[in-house]
């Protein structure tokens, strides 16, 4: 399926990547090409078939309910690009 | 010091033929000396290094240290480690430090392993060749116009250069067995959930393994035991007991059934590989292995459904690279979705940004049926052909990639020939099973390597079959010329 520049332009909204007017020709070939490549799936009949997502086929395993971690807040905003007073800073949201 | 094999860097320094800090300070010389050309460490840690050995040796003087204690050893550079910079080969985190080990990390410093550094790897492990790195291209030590393989590059032309004797490695969709190949190594896939994932910065977490990349099965097996364990922090790691790898590496293969898969042999397999590969299983049969010729239908299917699960996968991990949190971030964000969008598009490369951008079209509103949904319904067609075929064989044998390694440059234009050099690994690791690549032979003049396939959990066995085969042959004991 040929994915055009409109859909590139939604996809890199959903997808949270700018892309930018130049790129946008190459990436949509790209994309296609991969697309073409598993709509080979379309043909086959997977009537009936349940889905696989664990290769096991397992179950998330549970653990209680209880806090088992202490805070580190210092230790992971010391790797944050722009923290303060504990505070991740990001541009203003609301007016 | 350097051509000697893990099992003999222990012996080495149980018998005090040398000291850890000797033996680490041979490799960081080596490392200095001819990495600038292999290129296959992002980050090389001399002072935490030789900090280690000097711990190991007092531990081997002390006559606590376990079976690895004091042999220097590298990691991928996609193992969260303490201190020590995590870049996944990204931009996105050139500058990251993470605050914890990996459980991998972890599991191997306390068994008295010294880390020489990380290795190089295609960015967040997405390829096949390693061009997708951040940081250049490792170069295959065997000829260094050609790639090394990828995603886990970097690991496997250390270990082929000598210049760790072996290294960690993750696997997605073939990411140790493939470069294991191209670079003439011993490399082992775990069944999916044997290795903890916890601080293995995740790719595709219904596919993602750790592993080893060693010069032989013995040696992957020593570093597997030590690697593998019960984690309460990844809640896919499975339950199953820890087996003893090396248990039955010396018994005979005496009525063994290997299946061979037709569809493994088709077009597009290079003739001198394929010919290296059947001398090979071969060589199985006179060892009084049977060789049963299997259908595994679904084979060609399996590249497709792996190029939308993967993606799809991807697409949400890779979300929590927000520029907000941790990671590379944009200059002067107008807003918060100008921060999002534009820090994501500067700290990615071209095949993530792809990767990503098909995973969201996949999981989209009115696309997650036709290719999601579809994929993983083609995913439980392709498990259920080994399943079937596993009824009746204990092990499955065929070639780990269709041809040996390609020229630097070669594949980069056209991601789709990219994706087809795992056409025999991908469908493995859609069925969650244990694999190794071992080295059987060349093909104009470059490795050869033979994929074995077990049962889920059967990492002994396939071990087993690799140092069978290895004591009988000598590929893996093969180096490349020029690295002396």
């Amino acid at each position: 399926m040929a994915i055009d520049k409109h859909e590139i332009d939604k996809l890199s909204r959903l997808a949270r990547l700018s892309v930018s007017e130049e790129d946008s020709a190459d990436v949509a070939d790209r994309i296609t090409r991969i697309l073409d490549l598993v709509d080979q799936l379309q043909a086959v009949d997977t009537t009936g078939v349940a889905p696989m997502s664990h290769p096991l086929d397992a179950v998330q395993r549970l653990r209680a309910d209880e806090v088992t971690e202490l805070n580190q807040r210092e230790a992971f905003q010391a790797v944050a690009p722009n923290a303060e007073q504990g505070l991740y800073l990001v541009p203003k949201v609301i007016e | 010091m350097h051509q000697l094999t893990v099992a003999q860097i222990a012996q080495g320094l149980r018998e005090k033929h040398f000291s850890s800090v000797e033996i680490t300070q041979h490799y960081l010389d080596r490392i200095a000396a001819k990495d600038d050309s292999i290129r296959a460490y992002i980050t090389v840690c001399p002072e935490r290094a030789l900090a280690q050995a000097a711990a190991a040796d007092a531990r081997l003087a002390a006559g606590n240290a376990g079976a690895l204690t004091g042999v220097p050893i590298a990691h991928k550079d996609i193992f969260c480690t303490k201190g020590v910079k995590t870049t996944c080969a990204s931009k996105m985190l050139d500058n990251f430090i993470a605050p914890y080990d990996a459980t991998v990390v972890e599991n191997l410093d306390r068994a008295g392993t010294v880390m020489l550094g990380k290795t190089n790897m295609d960015e967040f492990a997405m390829g096949s060749s390693n061009e997708t790195s951040f940081y250049g291209t490792p170069r295959n030590p065997w000829d260094q116009e050609r790639v090394a393989g990828g995603s886990s590059g970097g690991s496997a032309a250390a270990v082929a250069a000598q210049l760790a004797p072996i290294a960690s490695g993750t696997d997605t969709g073939g990411s140790i067995r493939q470069p294991a190949s191209l670079c003439g190594l011993s490399g082992i896939k775990p069944t999916y959930g044997r290795v903890s994932r916890w601080g293995m910065i995740a790719f595709a977490s219904s596919l993602d393994q750790g592993g080893v990349i060693a010069r032989n099965a013995e040696d992957a097996a020593l570093m597997l035991q030590d690697m593998a364990s019960h984690d309460a922090k990844d809640s896919t790691n499975s339950g199953q007991p820890i087996d003893d790898f090396g248990a039955t590496l010396n018994d005979s293969l005496q009525g063994k059934r290997i299946g061979i898969p037709k569809q493994y042999f088709g077009a597009g397999l290079d003739t001198e590989t394929g010919n290296a590969v059947q001398a090979a299983l071969e060589q199985y049969r006179a060892m009084g292995a049977e060789l049963i010729e299997i259908d595994l239908p679904h084979t060609e299917l399996a590249v497709p459904a792996y190029y939308v699960i993967a993606p799809a996968e991807a697409s949400a991990n890779l979300s929590r690279f927000d520029g907000v949190r941790y990671g590379h971030r944009c200059d002067n964000p107008t807003d918060l979705m100008d921060l999002y969008m534009r820090s994501r598009a500067e700290g990615f490369g071209d095949e993530v940004k792809r990767r990503i951008m098909v995973g969201a079209y996949a999981l989209s509103a009115g696309y997650y049926d036709a290719y999601f949904r579809k994929a993983q319904q083609v995913r439980r067609l392709i498990s259920q052909d080994f399943q079937q075929a596993f009824a009746d064989v204990d092990f499955i044998a065929g070639p780990t990639c269709p041809q040996p390694a390609f020229k630097l440059g070669e594949k980069t234009s056209d991601p789709v020939a990219m994706y087809l050099e795992d056409i025999y690994t991908i469908p493995v690791s859609l069925a969650g099973l244990p694999a190794m690549s071992i080295p059987c032979g060349t093909s104009h003049g470059l490795p050869v390597g033979l994929q074995l396939i077990g049962r889920h959990f059967d990492e002994t066995g396939v071990l087993q079959l690799a140092h069978q085969y290895q004591r009988a042959t000598d590929w893996h004991t093969r180096t490349p010329a020029g690295l002396e």
